[in-house]
């Protein structure tokens, strides 16, 4: 398919439903709200559902009625929002029931404001709700990649069992950029353990309650397990002229974009930095970032946040290069320059 | 036949309860005299006698019930607490042909759950909700329900309840009854036979109606709990009939299911083609147009444009980046975003590029378009040295001290006006940008405004004012050379 000029909070709910996504249940809040408007406009017109629900709350819990139902479903919010779906999160991670959940990340604590941030790392990476459970994070930099990973953010769901989490920000949900998309998903593969409501399947079970320790327990290893396997098996990374970089800067979502015009600015000024930007949060690309430690003097690890990525990054290389930290809070985003000079600065410490 | 009918155990629950945890699989782990045991034997014998059992899923709620998957031989899902309607919600939109139950208690849904069983009915979900009122929570140990009475003693509720402190009992039947989609809203008892046969019929109907399609069906079951109430099952029974129908008139408050018409979704089925075109995606396939050769200071261009909001600084930048794509060039677009919005501009920037895009955000633009004079004012001092600084001299009465720019005024406006509309401004400004600078081809720009521009009818005017702003920018080049 030929490329289109998109919005990225429009983009994605099309790639959601060439993605085989026929349910979308949200409230409306600002920055993702165009989510929640393009699905309106698109489900019916697709043979889908689009439901505005009452509350975060219940629009979480449709979509754990419908992804029992064996369906791909959808729903975005933002920040305060992701906070009142946590409940309902935990449920699904309980139930092992996939979905995919979209945070256009807003600035905070509180009602905050409606400008992009990056603080809802430790909320989505380390568990959010009640229980010992985790669930993937995919964080996009691009328009393109929004579309490409909502799928992937299925496949992974339902692979796996669990809902994931697509971690954005308002500059990746209302900047345009030419978006090609993949053909669309026409069947999906029967689900053996989802309610079609029909005889097969009448005798499965979509709960969360394990009233024996013993038996809790035993679902608690397996999660563990699950989240190994996904450590293991689906780490998504990139890195950017790391091949010979003394120093390296990280960063996710858009951070990596202006990261990535610091290290050129920087190679044209005859240091050596690269870039290495984990796409997937949640697993942390460990294994990658301790490779890194083994060769670089330092890192910089820059984020939209008070430096909650920057201890996975430190745990990853157990503290053994210097991990340096620039950020900037409440909705401010840094310039190309404002990185370069902060990077200046630490480099030559390090 | 029929002696048999009613001994037996409708096959609608399992034979033996295998996924209790108790020894025993064959009894509930319902106290004695508890009124859930025969609201489940209602259910159970519908689903039998309507032969919907093999097609029904059933949301047990937190509460006692919470183990109705116990025992119920159909399709199960159990939710979080208050959220059955919801839940129910989501299976019954992905099948619509399924018969869903929402079973639910009164702390379930009268207290925590409130909002999901309001929205559920008044959405008219077509789901069944049987709520089970015995004015009191009794899973976790007999705390003050909504429904509890005044002066009702609970375990939270010491001195009994007060309407001071805790107001009265909800009247949750009557409160849905205020909402216009419900098909069926009734409020029975179990306190006597002629009770239990009046709540099997309601519950019947309630189930027959989401059959036929008809919409929302709720029925309040008034229900003993013993161990709740500390009073023995007998006792029970005459605490209901003394006590909770003074506050609870039972009675069917709406029945409009015959005069309803069946309601069913209409399910499409879609090929490739007919879904890429609904979803607005199917694009004829195009040749790659050809490119201009671009002077090196303006190759991989970064570009802001600003003015007041609604002259049409958006769009002009959404243009230059359609036809930048057009030609095979990366390109981005970002509206202002966050403290930069104040002020009064409004502004955006516009990527153009050979090589990968870092940073969409422009912060120094080699091309700066202002629009107005505070949009010149803020702006100019960061424009890239040997870049171009277009203004619209019309608007405009300062001009720009920089000199290691080109200064370009261009009365946007005033040539706008003469093609006859105002509101072209913004594509003069693009045609004047691209016929200057040369960084795309004119006609590329002109096929861009086909998608850019939403009406039909204004893509040749505005294609007018694209041209109009080419020529003018081509002789501000001539000029400067």
């Amino acid at each position: 398919m030929s490329k289109i000029l998109m919005k990225g909070n429009d983009a994605v709910l099309r790639a959601a439903i060439l993605a085989g996504c026929r349910q979308y249940f949200g409230y409306p809040i600002t920055p993702a709200s165009e989510i929640a408007e393009s699905a309106a406009y698109y489900m019916p017109r697709a043979g889908g559902t689009f439901i505005q629900a009452e509350s975060e709350v219940a629009a979480i819990n449709m979509v754990y009625g419908a992804a029992g139902a064996g369906g791909r479903v959808l729903t975005a919010s933002s920040s305060p929002g992701i906070s009142l779906k946590q409940e309902g999160v935990s449920y699904a991670a309980g139930a092992e029931l996939p979905s995919v959940i979209i945070n256009i990340n807003r600035a905070g604590p509180g009602l905050g404001n409606i400008a992009p941030e990056q603080s809802d790392y430790n909320q989505l990476c380390k568990g959010g709700g009640h229980g010992n459970y985790k669930t993937p994070v995919l964080a996009p930099n691009c328009v393109q990649e929004f579309v490409d990973l909502v799928r992937k953010a299925f496949e992974l769901a339902e692979d796996y069992r669990t809902p994931v989490y697509l971690l954005a920000d308002g500059v990746i949900g209302q900047m345009m950029e030419p978006v090609e998309f993949p053909e669309p998903v026409m069947e999906l593969p029967r689900k053996d353990w989802a309610l079609y409501a029909d005889k097969e399947s009448k005798h499965n079970l979509i709960s969360s309650i394990q009233l024996e320790p013993n038996d809790l327990e035993a679902l608690n290893v397996h999660l563990q397990e699950k989240y190994a396997r996904l450590q293991e098996k689906e780490v998504m990374v990139e890195e950017y002229r790391t091949e010979d970089a003394e120093y390296v800067f990280t960063g996710f979502g858009i951070v990596s974009r202006i990261l990535r015009s610091a290290v050129d600015d920087l190679r044209k000024q005859g240091m050596k930095v690269g870039l290495i930007r984990p796409i997937t949060l949640m697993p942390f690309p460990e294994k990658e970032m301790a490779a890194l430690a083994d060769r670089v003097k330092s890192f910089l690890c820059v984020e939209l946040n008070n430096g909650q990525m920057l201890q996975d990054v430190k745990l990853a290389i157990q503290c053994r290069r210097p991990v340096h930290f620039y950020n900037r809070m409440g909705g401010n985003i840094p310039t190309t320059d404002e990185v370069v000079q902060a990077a200046l600065s630490c480099f030559k410490e390090a | 036949m029929a002696t048999n009918k009613i001994l037996s155990k409708p096959d609608a629950f399992y034979e033996n309860f295998e996924r209790s945890a108790n020894a025993d699989k064959k009894t509930t782990h319902y106290c004695p005299g508890c009124g859930h045991g025969h609201v489940h034997k209602i259910m159970a014998e519908a689903l039998r006698d309507f032969e919907v059992a093999d097609h029904s899923v059933l949301v047990s709620p937190v509460g006692c019930s919470v183990f109705a998957y116990y025992y119920f031989d159909v399709g199960n899902i159990q939710a979080a607490h208050g959220r059955a309607p919801a839940v129910a919600t989501g299976v019954k939109r992905t099948h619509p042909h399924s018969i869903v139950m929402s079973y639910q208690g009164d702390g379930d849904l009268a207290a925590i759950g409130t909002s999901e069983i309001i929205h559920a009915a008044n959405r008219g979900e077509h789901i069944t909700v049987i709520f089970i009122n015995n004015a009191i929570y009794g899973m976790t140990g007999g705390q003050m329900a909504p429904t509890t009475l005044i002066d009702q003693k609970s375990s939270t509720s010491p001195y009994g309840r007060s309407a001071e402190n805790e107001g009265y009992p909800i009247h949750v039947a009557e409160l849905l009854n205020s909402l216009q989609a419900p098909v069926f809203i009734e409020r029975t008892s179990l306190h006597t036979p002629q009770h239990i046969n009046r709540t099997r019929k309601a519950i019947r109907r309630a189930l027959q109606a989401q059959i036929d399609k008809k919409g929302f069906t709720f029925v309040e079951v008034l229900s003993p709990c013993p161990s709740g109430w500390k009073l023995n099952p007998v006792d029970s029974m005459k605490w209901i009939e003394e006590n909770m129908l003074k506050n609870f008139p039972l009675g069917n408050l709406r029945d409009r299911i015959d005069e309803t018409p069946a309601r069913e979704r209409a399910t499409i089925e879609l090929t490739r083609d007919m879904l890429l075109k609904k979803l607005d995606l199917l694009k004829p396939e195009s040749t790659m147009p050809a490119r201009t050769t671009v002077e090196e200071r303006f190759q991989d261009p970064e570009i802001l444009a600003a003015g007041f909001g609604g002259q049409g600084i958006m769009l002009l930048g959404v243009a230059v980046a359609e036809a930048g794509m057009r030609e095979g060039y990366q390109s981005s677009w970002i509206p202002a975003y966050g403290p930069e919005m104040r002020g009064g501009t409004a502004n955006c920037s516009v990527r153009v590029s050979e090589r990968e895009i870092g940073s969409p955000m422009v912060h120094n633009p080699n091309i700066l378009l202002a629009f107005n004079r505070p949009s010149l004012e803020k702006f100019e001092a960061d424009a890239r040295p040997g870049g171009v600084i277009f203004y619209d001299s019309s608007l405009i009465d300062i001009v720009p001290a920089r000199t290691d720019c080109d200064i370009v005024p261009i009365p946007f406006t005033k040539l706008a006006d003469e093609l006859g509309n105002t509101r072209i401004a913004n594509m003069v400004a693009f045609g004047a940008l691209v016929g200057y600078t040369n960084l795309l081809n004119l006609e590329t720009c002109l096929e861009a405004l086909h998608t850019v521009v939403k009406r039909r009818n204004l893509v040749e005017l505005n294609q007018q004012a694209v041209r109009k702003g080419f020529e003018v920018g081509q002789e501000m080049r001539r000029q400067a050379r």
